[in-house]
């Protein structure tokens, strides 16, 4: 019962430790290019890595656990999602991802999902308990060729843990044509036209407002353009428009990404894709296949992972475990899954390093195994109860004997 | 006399109910099925034992015997050493070929979403066998499928059993012999679609009223034709003496007029069509139990059952399984209680029957990986499932649910021998198959080109492409 540890964390009453200290002993340290026959002693306190070193027994620590040669690794990223932008998918009121039905007719980059973030979402910690620290809050495609920004948010329950970059939305898939005009023409045609005033004065602007033209130079400057699209042909057209307007840029989806893998490489532009993606499920996908991300990888193309779940979005390390089994090197693998999008995207170095946050995971097996899972979370240093509305539900329901009723089980 | 006799048995011919005579029929046949010894294996038969380095005999399409026994001289040897066997796998939860890919919109042929009692359409005269889902799931080790309509509609249709063969049609991949299933569907969507169009039923109250509706009008078809069937029988056993006139004959054995809506309900009311029902919330499935018990029908499988885990004795209890997801909840309010201990705690209870289902194109891929899923939670809740019971979700249980039980789902001599074997253990993200047996026949083998089928629509496509 290696998930029952948590509660044999020592607690040393120690005057002389380091303030909000926790050592964690005896890790296997995963994806981090050190020699993985040795296990390490990792060091937290105030938050942060403080050090890690093969035997750091002498420190007098607050606490303590012992990994005991589990894997240890950075805070997983949990894709692009809607996490505390959607609690119920089917109850509109509660989704707030979109942007759509709107009066004015304009474009809004300016748009910024964070507004309505919540951290108190229930899948939020559902989410955490897996072993995932943090995510990129999607503005997901409305009716507008640009549906918006959000940004990387940590998943410590903060309302204002967001980091990084700003992150713009673009759709020139065919779903977007669908939507917009009835063509992915379309979609070129007024991103050009957006992006042309940029170079006019705010009172000659005719497609956004001057506060969007102000997100949109900020992102232009500051942030990174995320762009859905998986046809190979879609894909081109996106990196030249990302050349001619001086964009960085990433492509999201890419289910032909690995047709144009050199193109991709030449342009240094990543590739955020669902490594399960395997059918025809548009004429978008006809080249969707399983080893994209290793055929991507080995022509030197970054590849990232998202599964477009929300709810489910823990299954990502599936995604990734997949991936690896269709020939991703398993530490390129980790890396997508722990501090590359935080590199990606401008947040907190998120390598297990001293001086890293330490947002950690002990893990009880192989973190891309779905025979695995999260043992114990430390997000900011602190280690997290593991507990979600689900896990109370289990204990709800666990019980063969329900007693008076299961409405007097109250796992809190 | 003999002219009445014989209008009589014309009578049969044209007016018996269809159920007695199989319309639609299977035309799948298969190849002569290799004569092949698996060796040194890890196997699972699928009806909860694990043989180590153990042998597997197949012959003529058939399993002949796991673990020891004699083989003919000549029979070819596969040294399966490190490798694991499992029954080949089966969703009981599919829209492959009425949902293909690609999806667009005039492949949208799931819901007959024009009334919400539509028992009269049947999913496999919407199936496309060209699908490339069935070879993608293939790949993954699924050998046996039920196809569904969507769950738009309190009774959706038919579902039907597919042999997962690729055929031009779905006849040439009928499970020959499988009962058809009738797909059902409580709760949001039904009462969704028609509330949305002011339109009966637009409340759970409507779902329940609308079902009873619907059975008792099949409860009176049923007692029809049992009249008119019994009233034939005896006037078959008419002597001479006191037969009646032709004309009184005819009377009183006029069938009761065909009904391709109750035909369907009355299947599922006689226990000859299975009954799969779509309900998410704990105090539904209870409802739907006891609807089943008024009208005396037996709930074969409630379908994606959230909140299965409330109930789980109950549903042991009634002799209905569970098939479910190992991890979805969310995407609406009556999937809001999901937990991922859900399979696990169906399968708990004595007479429990946990299944692993996909409702997906992704998830038909990869059936081990959702059951591994389900199977560490279980273990993480302290359930103590080891391989040999996990894989009865996705083999054994998933074919009693289909009524396939006493030919596929398990490794037990005289089955049909549909097998996988893996490259190892198959509850893990890396588990590949590597060759999938359907009545001992290779249909599918790993990196052979010759042996990983393509549909039609993938052929050419993108023959331009630089690989």
């Amino acid at each position: 019962m290696k998930h029952l540890l948590l509660s044999a964390i020592l607690l040393l009453g120690n005057a002389s430790a380091l303030a909000e200290s926790l050592l964690i002993t005896d890790a296997r340290l995963m994806g981090q290019g050190l020699p993985t026959d040795v296990n390490y002693d990792i060091l937290v306190s105030g938050g942060v890595i403080n050090r890690i070193g093969e035997d750091l027994s002498e420190v007098a620590a607050n606490a303590v656990i012992d990994a005991t040669g589990r894997p240890v690794t950075g805070a997983f990223f949990a894709g692009i999602t809607a996490l505390g932008l959607n609690e119920i998918g089917m109850v509109s009121d509660t989704v707030d991802s979109r942007l759509a039905d709107l009066y004015t007719g304009l474009i809004h980059p300016e748009f910024d999902v964070r507004e309505a973030y919540n951290p108190h979402s229930s899948a939020i910690p559902v989410t955490r308990v897996e072993g995932y620290g943090y995510t990129l809050l999607a503005a997901s495609p409305g009716d507008r060729p640009l549906s918006g920004h959000g940004s990387l948010v940590r998943l410590d329950g903060g309302f204002n843990s967001f980091e990084g970059k700003p992150v713009m939305y673009a759709d020139v898939s065919g779903a977007s044509g669908d939507r917009l005009g009835g063509s992915r023409a379309a979609s070129w045609m007024l991103l050009n036209a957006i992006f042309s005033e940029l170079a006019i004065a705010d009172k000659d602007l005719k497609l956004i407002t001057a506060q969007g033209k102000s997100a949109l130079v900020d992102a232009k400057k500051n942030g990174i353009f995320i762009f859905s699209a998986h046809r190979a042909s879609d894909i081109v057209r996106t990196l030249e428009f990302i050349a001619e307007r001086g964009l960085k840029g990433v492509i999201s989806g890419g289910q032909e990404a690995w047709m144009v893998r050199e193109e991709l490489a030449a342009a240094e532009v990543p590739v955020i894709i669902n490594a399960l993606d395997n059918l025809p499920g548009s004429f978008d996908a006809l080249g969707a296949r399983l080893d994209n991300a290793a055929l991507l990888h080995d022509a030197g193309v970054t590849v990232l992972f998202t599964s477009g779940e929300t709810h489910n979005a823990r299954k990502l390390r599936q995604v990734a475990g997949n991936a690896v089994a269709h020939g991703l090197p398993h530490k390129t693998a980790m890396a997508a899954m722990t501090s590359l999008p935080a590199a990606l995207f401008g947040g907190l170095d998120r390598s297990v390093q001293s001086g890293s946050r330490a947002d950690l995971v002990i893990w009880s097996g192989d973190p891309l195994d779905v025979n695995s899972a999260a043992d114990t979370v430390i997000i900011g240093g602190k280690v997290d109860s593991m507990q979600s509305r689900q896990t109370y539900l289990l204990r709800r329901y666990l019980p063969e004997e329900p007693g008076q009723g299961r409405a007097y089980i109250n796992p809190q | 006399m003999r002219n009445k006799c014989r209008l009589l048995a014309m009578l049969a011919v044209f007016m018996t109910p269809a159920a007695t005579a199989e319309v639609f029929p299977s035309t799948y046949t298969p190849r002569d099925g290799q004569s092949l010894l698996f060796q040194n294996a890890t196997i699972l038969t699928g009806d909860g034992k694990r043989v180590n380095n153990a042998s597997l005999f197949i012959s003529d399409g058939r399993i002949e015997w796991v673990g020891e026994g004699s083989t003919p001289s000549d029979t070819a040897v596969i040294n399966a050493e490190g490798k694991w066997i499992t029954p080949g796998l089966i969703d009981v939860h599919s829209h492959l070929g009425v949902y293909p890919s690609p999806g667009v919109a005039a492949h949208s042929d799931g819901n007959e979403a024009t009334a919400p009692v539509t028992a009269e359409v049947w999913a496999e005269h919407s199936v496309w066998p060209q699908d490339p889902g069935f070879s993608r799931a293939l790949a993954g080790g699924v050998t046996a499928m039920q196809i569904l309509p969507g769950s738009a509609n309190l009774f959706g249709g038919r579902g039907v059993t597919l042999k997962n063969v690729p055929s031009l049609s779905y006849q040439g991949m009928k499970f020959p012999g499988a009962p058809h299933g009738l797909k059902m569907a409580c709760g949001e969507n039904p009462k969704r679609v028609y509330g949305n169009r002011k339109q009966a039923p637009s409340t759970r109250m409507g779902n329940v009223a609308a079902y009873r509706s619907a059975w008792i009008k099949a409860q009176r078809y049923v007692d029809d034709w049992d009249r008119y069937e019994q009233a034939q029988a005896e006037a078959a056993d008419e002597t001479e003496e006191n037969a009646t006139s032709v004309a009184s004959a005819l009377l009183t054995t006029a069938p009761p007029k065909r009904d391709l809506e109750l035909e369907t309900l009355a299947g599922a009311l006689r226990g000859d069509i299975l009954v799969h029902m779509h309900c998410y919330r704990a105090d539904e499935m209870l409802t739907i139990l006891d609807m089943a018990n008024e009208f005396g029908y037996q709930v074969g499988t409630f379908h994606h059952g959230v909140e299965a885990y409330k109930i789980a004795n109950e549903l042991a209890e009634a002799g209905v399984c569970g098939a479910l997801w190992a991890d979805w909840w969310g995407f609406k309010i009556e999937a809001y209680d999901g937990i991922q201990e859900n399979i696990a705690l169906v399968d708990r209870p004595e007479g429990g029957c946990a299944i692993v289902h996909s409702d997906s194109g992704e998830g038909i891929q990869r059936l081990n990986q959702e059951a591994a899923k389900a199977m560490l939670r279980g273990n993480r809740a302290g359930l103590e499932i080891p391989p040999e019971r996990a894989i009865r979700w996705i083999t054994s249980n998933a074919a009693k649910s289909l009524g396939i039980d006493d030919q596929t789902g398990s490794l037990r001599p005289g089955m049909m021998a549909d097998i996988v074997l893996w490259n190892q253990n198959p509850f893990s993200v890396y588990a590949q198959a590597l060759q999938v047996y359907i009545d001992g026949v290779l249909t599918y083998e790993q990196g052979n080109p010759e042996l990983e089928p393509q549909s039609d629509f993938e052929l050419g496509q993108l023959v331009g492409v630089a690989p």
